[in-house]
């Protein structure tokens, strides 16, 4: 399906950490048990008015700035008509004509390219509650509980421009901008808890046209990945319905991640119309000079720069930088350890190899790990001073990964120092020799492939102990 | 001794020097009503027994010696879409019939610092949408002065529970002239605030950038107490205004208004304005100038667009407010096959037939395609009709105009006929676009029916209107009478 291009915009709704609601002082904590975090004014009760929460203009604005926006000088709220159980007034207190933030741009990286991708709108709303279904839907006893804990919670809907053309450059934008949003400290960005989401609006065209072909919305992507694939399918779904001439209908599709394929939710003429109009129940947002420079006074490094520092700074390679900066906790983690021990390529490598494999294996995060900077420090140090070997260095990290035990408590425990007594390693080899005189005889002969061998007999007969430069010397020695 | 028509000044005077005590006064109002209420219907909920309690807790304060506030221990009546924790509002519709607010209003709560006797909630039109208190969902209330005529609306339970003696004061709602012409049918003063100046929170929404509380009392200096206890800054609404409350009362003056220009819009006298109305309003403009005033007509152009822009603004404002009425969470709710099913019937069963009508007229107005020929157009003239007014107040320091074209009129008479019904608000839905003060004070009577004088001010004037008020109050000569209401006969 290589003659046709995809065009891709994605809008993301993300939860803010505020400590309190956006229209009310109930508090926004996740997992409370249902309904305990209520007041008059979330739960919609006749005759209660809403009150605009400054931190929730706070975080909006830093998330504007930090994605180059440019701020309204008034914005206003609206409300968005529609009714649903989990909406306790029937209308969403959301903005529409007057947003908070329009016109910024997001940089990202695919395949070693950096793109920039256009941001056209950010906008401060309320979420809606939660519905929990009990029974079987069509079953007669089956009906539905309303928790309104999230209901008023404030959201941020960032909408890209239609500038992302393949599922790869999709993630990319959504790792980026959960970067920033970590990097912020605004929200905690979990997809599993609802604290980010995405639709995406897709559409494809021949290559090189610059006609839009007819897009769907694809909703009920519940992970980056799952996002990726709904992507890559819905790119061949339509390529292949064009190809054989046929028409793309304008809808709302739901990924089904089970089947792996996207469905028909709702068709154009099923659309709503959420009947926008000003929310008088709010005076009209200005934002001055004053409000904007303090806000960007308070911004923290953000990725781009960090990554940029990391490489000038510390001489990191640029895919190093990247990797690390990705993600806020892992670049603070890097740098945590590099207070103790100074080879940054080194940590760097640890980082990304060991460190990140245990890390995802157990579902994690690094300030989460057993392993703190300052240990895996010592662990660095102790193979520079030849305590252990590098090989050794990572049993003993997984050792420490899983018990939370020292470097050199696993080491001495598991009596894994490494032999550098030359006499005790001259001894092995001459017990190695001995017992294979044939791989022996083979270098001699040039076949220098037969080292190799004799190592690793020397290696298995001290459990990997014996520090291998001076095996590889000691070896060398007696052969010639 | 006769306390029931004396206003809130008088009484606190009495119960100051201790010649009448706190319960005495909720037990008298309280056999009044019960002498009365069968006839004038003007309460949803009696709070008899709450009444009794708050004025016992006056008692004791009084025993002390404590230094009592302008309205402490005045028995008071409130509209019925005013919440009051753990006391049952509800908007004189089936929707809330049952409904208990868990919070009070910010008024509410003003008043029970202030010493508050509360004797009961009052009927309305439902959902505060009508002219006549006819569209409440339990009862017509019947005014006082005839008990075949309505009280006015929508808070026609407020001014009639006034007007017969059954509180001393009350609140109500505006949003298009729902205080100021049962005012004027009941022959009550009534005083619409400037759009901000009293908190909404805790009133049940009708069209927010419209509806204001404010009182009805027996006379302008009531107005002005009561006024004092409600207005100013409240963090729980946005819109209201953070401005300075000045002191109300000791504004009224000695009823001279030397030097005071006072225009008189034209558009507000058309031809079929009721005789009797017009003839009692131009008698008041005699008295403004005998007091000191220039009277000098006027013109505010827009005004004939007020009535079609407000009714586009209310009913679009309304079908969003009132679609949390759904039967899921609280009030009345339908068992159905599903959820659309129960959303239709509950909504079709818990509303009433005018409040349905404008939730139709608003969800039409508001949506796409309509949107900018309807609703848009419609917050345009509001503008066109500030400026009108903007204008007038260059030169004029206050208008005047009726309050309403008519006289109260026959029960049913107007309510197969929306459009007769509207007319009703004509002079006083000007007010509410332009989001200015409105006084409404009686001023005469035309065949037997009081006449209410409607006095409009610039923003935050309503120190000024209340002394326009006063000097109207005391030459007019009207305050003091009252309906007779024969108790014991069969009305």
């Amino acid at each position: 399906m290589a003659e046709y291009e995809a065009v891709i915009g994605l809008e993301v709704h993300v939860e803010l950490k505020t400590a309190s609601k956006a229209f009310c002082g109930c508090s926004t904590a996740f997992g409370a048990a249902p309904n305990t975090h209520i007041c008059p004014v979330c739960l919609g009760l006749p005759g209660v008015l809403p009150v605009i929460n400054r931190k929730m203009v706070d975080y909006a604005l830093k998330v504007a700035l930090a994605l180059n926006c440019r701020i309204a000088p008034h914005c206003k709220f609206d409300r968005k008509n529609y009714y649903y159980p989990d909406l306790p007034k029937n209308y969403q207190i959301s903005q529409y004509d007057l947003p908070l933030a329009t016109d910024g741009y997001l940089e990202v990286e695919v395949d070693g390219r950096r793109r920039r991708i256009g941001i056209i709108r950010v906008h401060m709303e309320e979420d809606a509650g939660k519905l929990i279904h009990e029974g079987e839907a069509l079953n007669p006893g089956a009906y539905s509980l309303v928790d309104l804990n999230r209901t008023g919670v404030p959201l941020l809907e960032i909408v890209s421009a239609p500038d992302i053309h393949s599922p790869e450059e999709a993630y990319a934008y959504l790792t980026s901008l959960k970067a920033i949003l970590q990097y912020l400290d605004v929200s905690d960005c979990k997809m599993e808890e609802g604290s980010l989401r995405c639709d995406a609006n897709i559409s494809v065209r021949p290559r090189g046209s610059e006609v839009l072909g007819t897009k769907t919305e694809l909703k009920n992507m519940n992970s980056f990945r799952a996002l990726q694939r709904a992507l890559a399918y819905e790119i061949e779904r339509q390529s292949e319905i064009l190809a054989r001439g046929g028409r793309i209908k304008q809808e709302t599709r739901a990924w089904d991640e089970s089947r792996g394929v996207t469905v028909s939710l709702r068709g154009k003429e099923e659309a709503h119309d959420y009947r926008y109009f000003p929310e008088p129940d709010l005076v009209p947002l200005a934002i001055g000079e004053d409000w904007i420079n303090r806000i960007r006074e308070e911004l923290p490094e953000l990725p781009a720069e960090r990554r940029r520092r990391f490489q000038e700074q510390y001489g990191l390679p640029p895919y190093d930088a990247a990797v690390l900066t990705a993600s806020k906790s892992m670049a603070d983690y890097f740098e945590a350890c590099l207070g103790h021990y100074r080879e940054a390529k080194t940590v760097s490598n640890w980082l990304m190899g060991d460190f990140s494999r245990l890390l995802n294996a157990h579902g994690l995060e690094p300030e989460q790990a057993p392993v703190r900077p300052q240990d895996l420090a010592e662990l660095l140090t102790l193979i520079d001073e030849g305590t252990i070997s590098g090989k050794i260095a990572k049993t003993v990290f997984e050792e420490m990964f899983l018990t939370g035990k020292k470097a050199r408590t696993v080491v001495e425990e598991k009596g894994l120092v490494q032999i550098s007594d030359e006499a005790a390693v001259l001894a092995v080899v001459e017990e190695v020799l001995a017992a294979h005189p044939g791989p022996a005889a083979d270098y001699r002969a040039g076949k220098e492939k037969a080292l190799g061998f004799l190592v690793g007999q020397v290696m298995k007969a001290t459990r990997g102990k014996a520090n291998p430069a001076l095996v590889n010397k000691l070896l060398k020695e007696r052969l010639e | 001794m006769d306390l029931l028509f004396r206003p809130a000044h008088e009484l606190h005077r009495l119960l100051r020097r201790r010649e009448v005590g706190a319960r005495e006064l909720a037990e008298a109002f309280l056999a009044r009503l019960d002498a009365v209420e069968d006839k004038v219907k003007a309460f949803v909920t009696v709070t008899r027994k709450l009444a009794l309690e708050q004025a016992a807790a006056i008692e004791v304060r009084l025993a002390r010696g404590e230094e009592l506030s302008p309205l402490a221990g005045l028995p008071l009546a409130l509209k019925d879409n005013l919440c009051t924790r753990g006391l049952r509002t509800t908007c004189s519709s089936r929707m809330l019939a049952e409904w208990v607010p868990p919070y009070s209003a910010t008024v509410v709560e003003r008043l029970a610092e202030a010493g508050m006797v509360l004797v009961g909630k009052t009927n309305m039109d439902e959902f505060a949408m009508g002219s006549s208190t006819e569209n409440s969902a339990f009862f017509p209330t019947r005014n006082p002065w005839d008990l075949e005529r309505v009280p006015g609306g929508s808070s026609g339970g407020s001014a009639a529970a006034v007007a017969a003696g059954e509180v001393v004061y009350a609140l109500g709602s505006d949003t298009g002239g729902s205080i100021r012409q049962p005012a004027s049918f009941c022959g009550v003063v009534g005083l619409k605030p400037t759009y901000g100046l009293v908190s909404r929170y805790g009133l049940v929404a009708f069209a927010s950038s419209l509806d204001q509380i404010g009182p009805l009392t027996r006379d302008v200096t009531d107005c002005a107490l009561v006024l004092q206890a409600i207005a100013g800054h409240d963090p729980r609404d946005s819109t209201s205004a953070p401005v300075p409350v000045p002191d109300y009362v000791a504004a009224l003056g000695d009823g001279r208004l030397a030097g005071l220009k006072i225009g008189v819009p034209k558009e507000y006298f058309p031809p079929g304005i009721e005789p009797g109305v017009r003839q009692a309003v131009e008698r008041a403009l005699g008295y403004l100038e005998e007091a000191g005033a220039r009277c000098e007509e006027t013109s505010l152009p827009h005004t004939p667009y007020a009535l079609p822009a407000y009714y586009l603004v209310a009913p679009a404002e309304a079908s969003s407010n009132l679609a949390r009425y759904d039967g899921v969470q609280y009030g009345y709710r339908t068992e159905a096959e599903d959820l659309r099913q129960m959303y239709r019937r509950t909504r079709r069963l818990g509303f009433g037939a005018e409040v349905k009508r404008r939730i139709m007229l608003g969800t039409y107005a508001l949506s796409a395609g309509y949107y900018d020929a309807y609703y848009l157009k419609a917050l345009k003239v509001r503008r066109l009709i500030k400026e009108d007014f903007d204008r007038a107040f260059g030169r004029f320091a206050v208008l005047v105009t009726p309050t309403s074209p008519t006289v109260a009129f026959r029960l049913g008479e107007k309510i197969a006929d929306p459009l007769a019904m509207y007319l009703s608000d004509l002079f006083t839905i000007p007010v509410n676009m332009a989001g200015l003060p409105g006084l409404s004070v009686p001023c005469g009577f035309s065949n037997g029916l009081p006449v209410g004088l409607q006095i409009i001010g610039p923003p935050f004037s309503e120190a000024l209107l209340l002394r326009v008020g006063y000097a109207v109050e005391q030459a007019a000569g009207c305050a003091g009478r009252w309906p007779a209401l024969e108790v014991g006969s069969d009305g």
